[in-house]
């Protein structure tokens, strides 16, 4: 008889190991999806996993890709942390992009270092910004912040839509849905020439290190830590716990601004309509299989990122459609929650009898 | 003729390496009220849990009339005649009297038949029962006289009876010995737990003492005294203290004028005009039977609830009513709640940290924003050092502590931050009695350095013990207060049972 028994203290080092167990659990139900579907599973998973990254232009890509998810991902951490279930990043990453995005287009033919400085806090004002509004209905009529933010990421897609296809339209873009493209000051330096990898990846890197310190090293991050764990003491504590919501939104919606105006002005280099893959929705997934932890969050992005390459090699070479990606990120969350019941439960396999 | 009911032999259990029940065994004869006695921690609920169903023992036996018995669940108990009393009511608080009473039982039966049952059993042992009355309407007593026929409705031949009176007022606590002793009249069997020493000597036959996890003896009742059973349940003589009023100054540290607050919730307490004055190095005790208003008032205190408070509160007469927790804090007010793990402390942080839960004013615990961690830590060995905590090191989770040691790191942490007032609520709730006794030393030795405390606590002995002032607190109204030294306990019984004037 196989029975669930709770451990008494949780295990640490099922903690860390729940997530890569969540992704082995993928490959293996991937393997078999690819089975019934007619392919050759280690073909499929090759092509699917390894392949997009055997060179370095994918490897490049996979940055370009993990970029945004690490970012948002970091900045959502601070909401999560705190129990507070901001899942709007796609809207925040798109106030972002139009703030930012808006400088870029009104100084496109100027030429000048301090654009793309201006542009990046644009950025983050405008991603923190939208993100005060689920934070000020929560701490004045708690609100839900789960409906509030997750309803205004679809009015700030519906804002960019209106703006790509109204005002901000390119004059000279023969009516598509798209701005005029922001000028070479506007732009993402790249790293290495011929590559898409840009310097948002070290901005990524240096607000991971400042969050990282952040959390292990400051009082802020105490307090969030313990507002997290437990809303009892840190009332007990005295911690002003309308302070703790306004920072942690106001944090994670800045940093999705960041990734929002990191995508604009570095792969794509104008606004339009499909400015991200669902990038602030994948965040959530991102942040959960990181547990939180900026050295996780770094080593989930790079994991998801692949399976956005994945998707995109099986539709070229596999003719599988690309959402399938969406499959797999699914599954991952779904194993990770799966697998956390370990966390705090051990499996037991008894004999029957007496007790 | 084997003359016992129920033969434990040699029972064992280990919880995660700690050994709640060594080789417990004893007898309990038919129709009498056996006594388990023991402190907190001794191994009592273990062991009657096993009895009950509720755990497996991890070996031993357990004969009921001479044939052996293995329950894996209540439910077996039940049908073999076992009937339990829970400490804590397991009642759902927003249904009726009958809707309990029908929940708990394994038959399925109309509530006319059941209102048929109940009247027999109602007048068989005077257990008057309103079926229709919603739980959150009664009083503790009343909560209990369900819980006792939710047991009976099943025909039990054995009531296990943990803790009953620790709700009680002691005028309840009589009501309930009338009718255990009706019980046995009828021939019942009653296994009652206790740590209450004058309870054994008064209303039961024999008694089985406990001490961590093992049985000291089984012996009856009438040869015992109070001094003898203590002994044995303790193992060693806790120093008793005498009341020294010599500490206190003229200067009033904290004051509350005519706090009232009023919360239109049927399962809080509304405060009424409570009024105290606190001097400097005094020890001031609020007695009073659970959920009179004790952790309302609490809240008040520590700032965690308030709003709509009328009334003043001052801290050396300056008005405080409004101040958040933060802001009293900075006065150097100190808290120690009721809660440990989740409040006072959070399980899943190790002691350094917790340190950080309480940072008081001119703390070197960090600059700018910035923690500076030696600091905490060794404030965190220093706690565990001087308040003898039994962990170890600093870096220990505090959910890997016993309730005695993490709340002798909790009050510690608050003593260390040199509080003009500490405010405690239960200081010595679920801890085991070596604890208990430094806790309280630990407490007055705070009150003759000049801090003046706030105790709220239901055990009335712990109060006697330490403060210099009395007052009950019944249905959120608070008395005047009593000296420690000339109290008159009847009177505070009396009182404790809502009659305040």
């Amino acid at each position: 008889m196989i029975k669930i028994v709770p451990r008494g203290n949780s295990s640490k080092s099922m903690f860390i190991f729940a997530p890569f167990l969540s992704v082995i659990f993928t490959l293996i139900t991937a393997s078999i999806i690819f089975f019934i579907m007619g392919y050759n599973p280690i073909e499929a998973i090759i092509i699917f996993f390894y392949s997009p990254i055997s060179n370095l232009y994918g490897i490049s890509e996979l940055l370009v890709k993990a970029t945004p998810l690490c970012l948002i991902a970091i900045g959502l951490s601070f909401c999560f942390k705190n129990n507070l279930y901001n899942i709007g990043a796609e809207g925040q990453l798109t106030m972002g992009a139009i703030f930012g995005g808006g400088i870029g287009i009104y100084f496109y033919d100027v030429s000048s270092f301090l654009i793309l400085p201006a542009m990046i806090i644009a950025g983050a004002i405008g991603g923190a910004l939208w993100a005060m509004i689920p934070a000020i209905l929560k701490t004045k009529f708690n609100t839900n912040e789960i409906l509030t933010s997750l309803m205004l990421a679809y009015v700030a897609l519906l804002i960019l839509d209106y703006l790509v296809v109204g005002p901000w339209r390119d004059p000279e873009g023969f009516n598509f849905p798209k701005t005029r493209g922001f000028g070479e000051s506007g732009r993402m330096p790249v790293l290495y020439q011929g590559l898409r990898v840009h310097f948002g990846l070290i901005i990524t890197l240096i607000l991971v290190f400042i969050s990282y310190f952040i959390y292990s090293k400051t009082i802020f991050g105490y307090q969030l830590k313990v507002s997290g764990y437990s809303p009892r003491a840190a009332k007990f504590a005295g911690y002003n716990k309308n302070y703790l919501i306004f920072s942690a939104f106001a944090i994670s919606g800045a940093f999705a601004g960041i990734a929002g105006i990191g995508e604009v002005s570095g792969p794509i280099g104008l606004l339009y309509r499909d400015i991200s893959p669902n990038y602030g929705f994948t965040a959530i997934i991102v942040c959960f299989l990181g547990r939180l932890d900026p050295l996780g969050i770094i080593l989930a992005s790079l994991v998801i990122a692949l399976t956005y390459l994945g998707a995109e090699d099986a539709q070229l070479f596999l003719r599988i459609p690309a959402a399938v990606g969406f499959v797999f990120q699914g599954l991952v969350l779904f194993f990770l929650l799966g697998t956390d019941l370990l966390v705090n439960f051990k499996i037991k396999v008894k004999e029957k009898h007496g007790y | 003729m084997n003359p016992y009911l129920i033969r434990i032999e040699n029972i064992s259990k280990n919880y995660s390496g700690v050994l709640a029940n060594n080789n417990v065994s004893f007898n309990i004869r038919k129709g009498k009220i056996h006594a388990l006695l023991g402190e907190n921690g001794a191994g009592k609920s273990t062991i009657v849990k096993i009895l009950y169903g509720l755990i497996a023992p991890d070996k031993g036996d357990i004969f009921l009339n001479n044939t052996k018995i293995v329950f894996k669940t209540p439910s077996e108990a039940k049908l073999q005649g076992i009937g339990m009393v829970f400490q804590h009511f397991s009642l759902f608080e927003s249904l009726t009297v009958s809707e309990n009473l029908i929940l708990g039982i394994e038959e399925k039966i109309s509530f006319d038949q059941l209102k048929n049952k109940v009247k027999v059993i109602s007048e068989k042992y005077d257990l008057s029962l309103n079926l229709d009355s919603p739980i959150n309407n009664l009083s503790a007593g009343e909560k209990q006289s369900v819980e006792i026929v939710r047991a009976l409705l099943q025909e039990p031949e054995i009531l296990i009876m943990d803790e009953p009176t620790s709700v009680l007022t002691p005028i309840e606590a009589e009501v309930l010995f009338s009718t255990l002793k009706k019980l046995i009249k009828e021939g019942k069997t009653i296994l009652y737990i206790t740590h209450k020493l004058e309870e054994v000597i008064k209303n039961c036959e024999e008694v089985t003492i406990m001490r961590n996890g093992n049985v000291i003896t089984t012996c009856a009742a009438s040869g015992e005294t109070k001094e003898s059973l203590a002994l044995k349940m303790l193992g060693y003589k806790v120093n008793s203290q005498i009341t020294d009023y010599s500490s206190i100054s003229e200067e009033l540290l904290i004051s509350a004028k005519n706090l009232n607050k009023k919360f239109n919730d049927p399962f809080l307490t509304d405060l009424n005009n409570i009024s105290f004055d606190v001097y400097k190095g005094e020890i001031f005790g609020i007695a009073g039977v659970a959920g009179n208003g004790q952790r309302e008032l609490m809240e008040l205190l520590t700032g965690e609830n308030i709003g709509k408070v009328d009334g003043k509160l001052t801290f050396k007469n300056k008005e405080i009513t409004n101040f958040t927790t933060k802001q009293r804090r900075d006065l150097g007010i100190g808290f120690v709640p009721e809660d440990r793990l989740g409040h006072s402390a959070i399980p899943e942080l190790s002691l350094s940290e917790n340190i950080l839960l309480s940072n008081f004013p001119n703390n070197n615990f960090s600059k700018f924003g910035i923690l500076n961690f030696k600091e905490i830590e060794l404030q965190a060995k220093n706690v565990i050092k001087e308040f003898n905590v039994k962990a170890p090191n600093q870096e220990t989770f505090a959910m890997n502590l016993s309730g005695g040691n993490l709340q002798k790191f909790v009050i510690g942490r608050e003593i260390k931050s040199n509080p003009q007032i500490l405010i405690v609520f239960q200081p010595t709730w679920g801890v085991d009695a070596g604890a208990e006794s430094f806790i309280k030393e630990s407490l007055i030795k705070l009150s003759k350095e000049g801090t003046s405390l706030i105790i709220i606590s239901q055990d009335l002995d712990e109060l006697i013990e330490i403060t210099h002032k009395i007052s009950v607190i019944s249905k959120g109204s608070l008395s005047k207060h009593f000296k420690t030294r000339s109290l008159d306990i009847k009177k505070l019984g009396i009182m404790m049972g809502g009659v305040i004037d």
